[in-house]
Formats: structure tokens, sequence, C-alpha cells
């Protein structure tokens, strides 16, 4: 009975909310390189049509002003939630130097374990929490250029209007690369993307925390 | 504001996307073959199967996102703050001569007849009696030194000079309740935008650059400087103005871009 009432690993909230961030962030990257080659900042690098979100730019303009509400809207949701229900600090925190280094090296010669899906390794907690800072800092760069007279505050925080949309451009970059990584990673571990659609596996019902944050370990296993 | 309102359900009708693609993206087709974006091998055929294959072009896509453009419009006059001024800059910092844009080339520009030009006015605007550039030159002069931002993301410092628009308005009587003022350029090229922002204490008639009149390029002899819009809600050469509740649109909006396209 218990296995029935107890929360999921990624509850369908979450699940719902991960997901459109996903759709979102396609949505703004794609309508993002075309608006970018229109007024390329290396150029050496135009993004090629078929990978582009809009025929015209104007449609990538329309695409990318539609997708920061959703992103937005979204994003504050799930900070939201991440915060109130615990998840956050539960999940993504603490992060100690010493094992992310540990974890890191043991990542890039394949000896990570990663057999608890509830518990989060340090690497992964950095990349969640960078990920999460990094699309912060782009909505705000992305403000800057959006409003440059009414946010003239903000402009002056990055740098100058071209060095906005410089600081824009490098969060895209660094947004993809993350994803990158992490489709990577959870398609050599299938069970972690079967979990983003299904839930993953039950947690103890109300999840007891140890001392250093972790979950106990699940006592159906 | 109420929700409602930032939808302005009266223009969603207009920004219908029911024209042929061709037709509607005439302008920006032959500016982006100029770039070379496409290296000289756009076709008809390639221009149909890229609008094939990207769902951007189709009419219901369309609808949401112009929707969703309309409500961005209400938005970002939400957010104007008609009081807060835009950064300006020293002289040294100007850019000479100003960035030429236009949807032609500098070479395709028509010069206007300078000795035969007058300033038209029209729609809500009690003394419609035409200026000539001579009383325009006579008025009270403002030079703001500010910064042009494109909407496709470049950006240059120009030292611009010229009446005040909304000293000009309030001495030719026009309604400053009106909602919207056109811009009419001599070539096709027509603009609108608020009256907020029209009223904005640094938007001006330019009739001068760097403490020049402005050349033939860059809209002699009156262009719009407004330093709180992008550019193109900045029309050249104009010719004729008109205070107006009727919304008007611009070149750039029929084609999708966003119409408030406020700094």
């Amino acid at each position: 009975m218990k296995e029935h009432t107890s929360r999921r690993m990624h509850p369908l909230a979450l699940r719902i909310m991960h997901w459109t961030n996903a759709i979102a962030m396609i949505v703004m990257i794609g309508s993002g390189w075309k608006i970018y080659n229109d007024e390329v900042i290396f150029g050496f690098l135009h993004f090629p049509q078929p990978i582009v979100l809009g025929v015209w730019a104007q449609h990538a303009l329309q695409w990318h002003f539609f997708g920061m509400w959703v992103l937005v809207l979204n994003g504050l949701a799930y900070l939201a939630y991440g915060i109130a229900t615990g998840r956050f600090a539960r999940l993504l925190f603490p992060i100690r130097p010493r094992e992310v280094i540990a974890e890191a090296v043991a990542a890039l010669t394949f000896r990570l374990k990663h057999q608890d899906l509830t518990h989060y390794n340090a690497v992964q907690k950095v990349l969640y929490v960078g990920v999460i800072t990094i699309i912060v800092v782009q909505v705000a760069s992305g403000l800057a250029i959006w409003k440059p007279v009414q946010f003239s505050g903000l402009v002056s925080m990055f740098g100058g209007f071209q060095s906005a949309r410089l600081i824009h451009f490098l969060g895209m970059a660094t947004i993809v690369l993350f994803m990158v990584v992490h489709v990577a990673l959870a398609l050599l571990v299938p069970k972690t993307l079967l979990a983003m659609f299904t839930g993953g596996p039950r947690l103890p019902d109300p999840a007891p925390l140890h001392a250093d944050g972790a979950p106990a370990p699940d006592p159906s296993r | 504001m109420s929700l409602r309102s930032f939808f302005r359900p009266n223009r969603t009708s207009i920004a219908r996307p029911d024209q042929s693609l061709m037709v509607e993206n005439r302008a920006l087709l032959e500016r982006i073959d100029r770039r070379k974006l496409l290296r000289g091998s756009l076709s008809l055929g390639a221009l149909s199967l890229l609008a094939g294959c990207d769902i951007s072009n189709r009419e219901e896509v369309q609808g949401v996102l112009r929707t969703v453009s309309d409500f961005n419009d209400g938005v970002q006059a939400a957010l104007f703050d008609p009081k807060r001024l835009a950064p300006t800059y020293s002289r040294d910092l100007v850019v000479k001569p100003p960035r030429f844009n236009a949807y032609y080339e500098i070479d395709e520009v028509k010069p206007v007849d300078l000795s035969t030009w007058k300033l038209e006015l029209s729609g809500l605007v009690k003394d419609k009696r035409p200026w000539t550039l001579d009383r325009v030159n006579a008025l009270p002069q403002q030079e703001v030194i500010i910064r042009h931002i494109c909407v496709e993301g470049w950006d240059y410092i120009g030292q611009w000079s010229g009446p005040n628009l909304r000293d000009f308005l309030t001495r030719v009587g026009a309604d400053l309740s009106a909602k919207y003022i056109a811009f009419y350029g001599n070539d096709d090229y027509m603009e609108s935008i608020d009256m907020a922002s029209a009223l904005h204490p640094q938007t001006i008639l330019a009739t001068h650059y760097a403490g020049e009149p402005i050349t033939d390029p860059f809209g002699a002899p009156m262009r719009l400087r407004t330093a709180v819009k992008l550019g193109f809600k900045n029309p050249k050469w104009i010719r004729a103005i008109e205070v107006t509740n009727t919304y008007p649109l611009g070149f750039w909006e029929k084609q999708g871009f966003n119409w408030f396209a406020g700094l």
C-alpha cells in the first residue's frame, strides 16, 4: 500500500516542468541562432538554415519573444517548486569541492557508479546548479539586450550593449554544451532518461534525511 | 492596464499573414540576398523548400506568434517609463558619418529636392499648414548624443539635433492624447510609434548630424531620432506626419516584426 502512496523520484509536476523547459530552451536556441545570423559576432560562424528556427528573421524574433515567456514562467515555477518542496536542498546541496574533484576524476575514467538514481553525485550537483545559474544570467542578459534603456543599469553591469550580446551568446554556448553532456549521459544510463518520463523509483514516504542531507537508502531495495 | 487591453483584439485582424510569402518578404529577401547570407543560391524553389520544413510561416502558427507579439506590445508599453532618460555620450564617441541602413542599398537612395520639400501634417492636428525647411530650422534646436540600436544587433553612437518632437506637436496643436504618430518617408517607408514615446524628452525631428545638415543617404532633410525605439522605428526622408487613433502598423510590422520595438 505504501508503495502506491509514496512519491516518485521525479514527481509529475517536476517532469512536466523539465520537458517544458527542454522545449522552450530548444525554441530559444534555434530562434536565437537565426537572430544572430543577421549580425554575427564571430565572422566565421553562421548557423545553417536547416538548424535554425524561423524562415526569416522576424519569425525568429517572434519565436524568441514567445519562448521567453514559457522559459521564464516555467523557470520561476521550477525554482519555487525546488525551494518550497526541499528538492534543491535534498538533491543539489551541499556541494563539497573534494567530492566534486574525486567524482569528476572517476567520471572521466568511467569509474563513477550511478546505481542510486535518487541521489545525485557531486558532478551532477555542480552541473545542475551551474546550468540553473547560467540560465538565470541568460535571462538577465537577454533583458538587458531587449530593454537597454529601461534596464540601462543591467546593461552597464554586463559591460555595455555589445558586451551583453556577447555574454548572451556565451550563455547560449554554455547551455548547449550542458545539453550535449546531459543528453549523452542520460543515453549512457538509460534508466535516468526513463525516470524523467515515468517518475523513476519511489521514495520512502516521508523521505528521512541523513545528517549530511543525502536521502536514506531505500529499504525496499 | 487590464490583461485584455494587452492583446488589442482590434489589431490581430490586421496582422493576418495571408499575403503570399514572396510579396510579404520582398524587401527582406532583397536585403538578405544582398548580404550574400544565402550566397547567391537563393531561388524560388529553395525558398519554398525552406518554408516547407519550417512551420513558422504556417498561418495558424503565425496567428499564435503575432498574437503573442501584440501582447508583448502591451507589456512593453507598461514597462516604458516616459521619464526615464536613455544614456547619453560624449562627442568623441560619435561615429561619423552615421551608419547607413534601409531596406535597400545606399546607391538606391532617391535624394529629396530640398528646394521644394515641405513637411505635411495630417490627422488630429489643428494647424495643418505645411512646414518649409527654413521654418523648421528656425525652431529651438535640441541635440541628443544617443545610441542607435538595430533590431539586427548592431549599434553606434550618433549626434543628432533638430526640434524636439513634443514641442513641435504642441506648437501645431496636435492632440497629445491621441494614440499613434505615423511618419511617412519620401520612399514607400512608413513607421508609427506610440504617443508616449513620441513625447519622450529624447525624441526629436533630426535635421542635423554632428552639427551639419543631414546628408542624403541618412535621411535629408528630416528624420526621426528617438532614444527609446529600435532603429527601424526612426523613418528617414520624412515628408509627412500623421497623428491618429487608428493603428497605422508600419513597413516592417506588415512583415511580422514587433510593433512597439521599445528599448
